[in-house]
């Protein structure tokens, strides 16, 4: 029999906790409007923080453009929906379908922009997938046929939507969290940790990473048809390169390569910027961004910083979570050392680059082989 | 031809920005993406200090000088402790430092735009056309400055210094050469170029507001990109290119709204074609 894992299931347990009492609320009585609004918003901000997260976390390069497929899906998406409200009748199908027409459209997007970024790598690739952002941006904000700069009118679902949106958010986490643990995720994932091992291994580095683009983007559309119908009209506004960087928060936060992680920064950072944007008004709406602006930097530093490695093994989340699941189990800790999680991957460089610069750098006291060790297990 | 002048000047001042991201780069091998938002800070103080005494000299001054130290106090706080750390992370850290800075200065100033006045000195008529003055000082100081600092990197010790740390680090440090001295150094010198392309860029659009650093600082970005990051001549050749086009294309009714599309159209198909940008091979001139 199967042993029953925690950590594969509470990615559903919590989305559905979230979920279900809302729903039933939702079917049975009423529930606020603007409780509604933010289940939604914090169902789509998961599908994307996921789907970024298999960019950025499994698959080890930065996009900056996320924003920008969920752009294009929120415009081709939306679009079609309102077509095919005057040809099927039942609102709900329309949308379904509509998510499938976004999806497929931004991943067709998310493929033109894999196509170069094969060529390219680490700070070059962040740049070009910001710079693609932009102009599917622009394109759309351009086209009269989209409503130009008003926007897209969308039809209004009502109260109801967010049941559609948890949906979505548990078969993102579903497709994502089943991805990674097969052996596509595996070469995936030995991508990050070291190209050229994974090329010599006979992985085929090009086309995973062309898969992992369109796979993410097309998750990205299907969040933009969602916001699309949460927030009317589509706002073009909203796709800047700010809100790559909102999603890449709730990654960076979440951990990189964590999905339990992702879900739960990506509920609560939406829940706190709501809360923030409607209680603040004015320049004190800096606030939030003063506040991820604080998150990224102290959280990144807070796990790469090559001098903090001691504090952390013995002070981390990581390791509390340790201590606190083996004196559930009874069974005694491990020492100390190895700690460290295989984390991001270096992967702008070769092999034969790392041990004299790291060596050598004043920085850095040689830790290298500390940290190999951990890997090795 | 005006558009072109114009094109050249906002060309100069995207390879000022450029020169910063580049020498970061070279050195210290990351992208400093709050670069941009050290030339809305030196905005502000510019403005600041146009506000307290009326004079344009010690505003440029103090601009320079609180860019500097804001360059020098952003390596050393965030940028330091992950040296040797993965560059996502640091590429992280950078758009973190970015934000912190907008945000602040928008709780200090407010978000909305502020005109600032500086440097209306009219136009020059030259063989008919006529030309605004600003624009000609702007023009001649950035070449003035580029060939500064070429002669800086080429001719002084801490210049050599800064071209062996970019060559090779861990060689350097043997030789004697301070790293994390000379690191320090790169920011300073990129700040204080930030401070006078923010000086430029008032002169060009006379208004400060929290988000002024970002579009130009991506655009410098694609333009350090675009002739090869690392490279000094890449960046002002990159940075002027993109100026020209933009000021081009935004003259011409019916690519004006695809102006920004435009640049970054071409960003990604010089990239396809070469992956290092225009100039990323002559690797004996980067800093």
């Amino acid at each position: 029999m199967k042993k029953f894992k925690l950590k594969h299931w509470i990615n559903y347990m919590i989305l559905l906790a979230l979920a279900v009492p809302f729903s039933v609320i939702a079917f049975t009585g009423t529930v606020k409007g603007s409780t509604s609004l933010m289940l939604t918003q914090i169902a789509y901000s998961i599908v994307l923080a996921v789907s970024l997260n298999l960019v950025v976390g499994f698959l080890g390069e930065l996009s900056l453009g996320h924003a920008g497929f969920m752009c294009a899906g929120a415009y081709i998406g939306c679009f079609t929906a309102n077509y095919l409200h005057t040809v099927i009748p039942d609102p709900t199908v329309v949308l379904i379908l509509s998510m499938v027409v976004g999806g497929l459209a931004a991943a067709l997007f998310g493929f033109i922009i894999g196509l170069p970024t094969l060529r390219l790598k680490g700070d070059y690739l962040a740049i070009v997938t910001l710079a693609f952002g932009e102009i599917i941006r622009t394109v759309f904000m351009n086209q009269e046929i989209f409503g130009g700069a008003l926007g897209l009118t969308t039809k209004k679902y009502g109260k109801t939507l967010f049941v559609i949106a948890f949906v979505m958010a548990i078969f993102t986490v579903f497709v994502t969290q089943n991805l990674m643990k097969s052996k596509h995720g595996r070469a995936i994932q030995a991508i990050r940790d070291n190209e050229i091992a994974a090329r010599a291994m006979g992985v085929n580095v090009t086309y995973y990473k062309l898969a992992v683009f369109v796979i993410a983007a097309f998750f990205a559309g299907i969040a933009g048809v969602i916001y699309g119908h949460n927030t009317t009209p589509v706002d073009y506004g909203f796709f800047s390169f700010n809100y790559s960087v909102e999603i890449l928060v709730m990654v960076v936060l979440g951990g990189m390569g964590n999905i339990t992680g992702s879900v739960l920064s990506a509920i609560l950072l939406t829940f706190i910027n709501i809360q923030l944007t409607t209680k603040l008004s004015g320049d004190l709406a800096a606030l939030k961004y003063l506040i991820y602006a604080l998150i990224l930097i102290v959280a990144v530093i807070w796990n790469n910083a090559p001098a903090l490695r001691k504090v952390r093994a013995r002070f981390g989340l990581q390791r509390l979570i340790e201590i606190i699941v083996h004196k559930f189990k009874g069974h005694r800790l491990k020492e100390e050392g190895g700690m460290e999680a295989p984390s991001t991957a270096d992967w702008s460089k070769v092999p034969t680059k790392i041990p004299m610069d790291a060596l050598l750098s004043t920085d850095i006291v040689p830790e290298q082989s500390v940290k190999e060790e951990g890997d090795k297990k | 031809m005006n558009t072109l002048i114009n094109g050249l000047c906002l060309g100069g001042i995207y390879a000022l920005i450029a020169l910063g991201y580049t020498m970061v780069y070279g050195i210290a091998k990351m992208l400093n993406f709050a670069h941009g938002d050290i030339i809305m800070v030196g905005a502000y103080a510019v403005y600041t200090t146009l506000a307290l005494t009326g004079h344009t000299v010690p505003a440029v001054i103090v601009a320079v000088i609180v860019c500097t130290l804001l360059g020098v106090l952003t390596e050393r706080v965030a940028y330091r402790p992950l040296r040797g750390a993965s560059p996502l992370a640091v590429l992280i850290t950078a758009i973190g430092v970015s934000y912190l800075l907008q945000s602040v200065s928008q709780l200090i100033f407010g978000a909305g735009t502020i005109p600032v006045s500086i440097g209306n000195w009219g136009t020059l008529e030259l063989m008919g056309i006529s030309i605004s003055i600003s624009s000609l000082l702007t023009l001649g100081l950035c070449v003035v400055i580029m060939v500064g600092l070429s002669l800086f990197i080429t001719r002084t010790k801490a210049g050599t210094a800064m071209l062996a740390v970019s060559e090779d680090r861990a060689a350097a440090s043997l030789m004697g050469i301070n790293v994390n001295g000379i690191i320090t150094l790169t920011f300073a010198i990129g700040s204080a170029l930030a401070a006078c392309a923010s000086v430029f860029y008032l002169m060009q659009i006379p208004a400060v507001s929290p988000t002024l650093g970002a579009m130009p600082g991506i655009k410098a970005f694609t333009a350090a990109v675009i002739g090869g990051i690392g490279s000094i001549p890449g960046a002002m050749v990159g940075g002027i290119l993109l100026g020209v086009i933009e000021k081009v294309c935004s003259s011409i009714p019916v690519l004006a709204p695809y102006t920004t599309a435009i640049e970054f159209g071409l960003l990604i198909l010089i990239l396809m074609v070469r992956p290092t940008g225009l100039m990323g091979k002559t690797r004996r001139e980067k800093v």
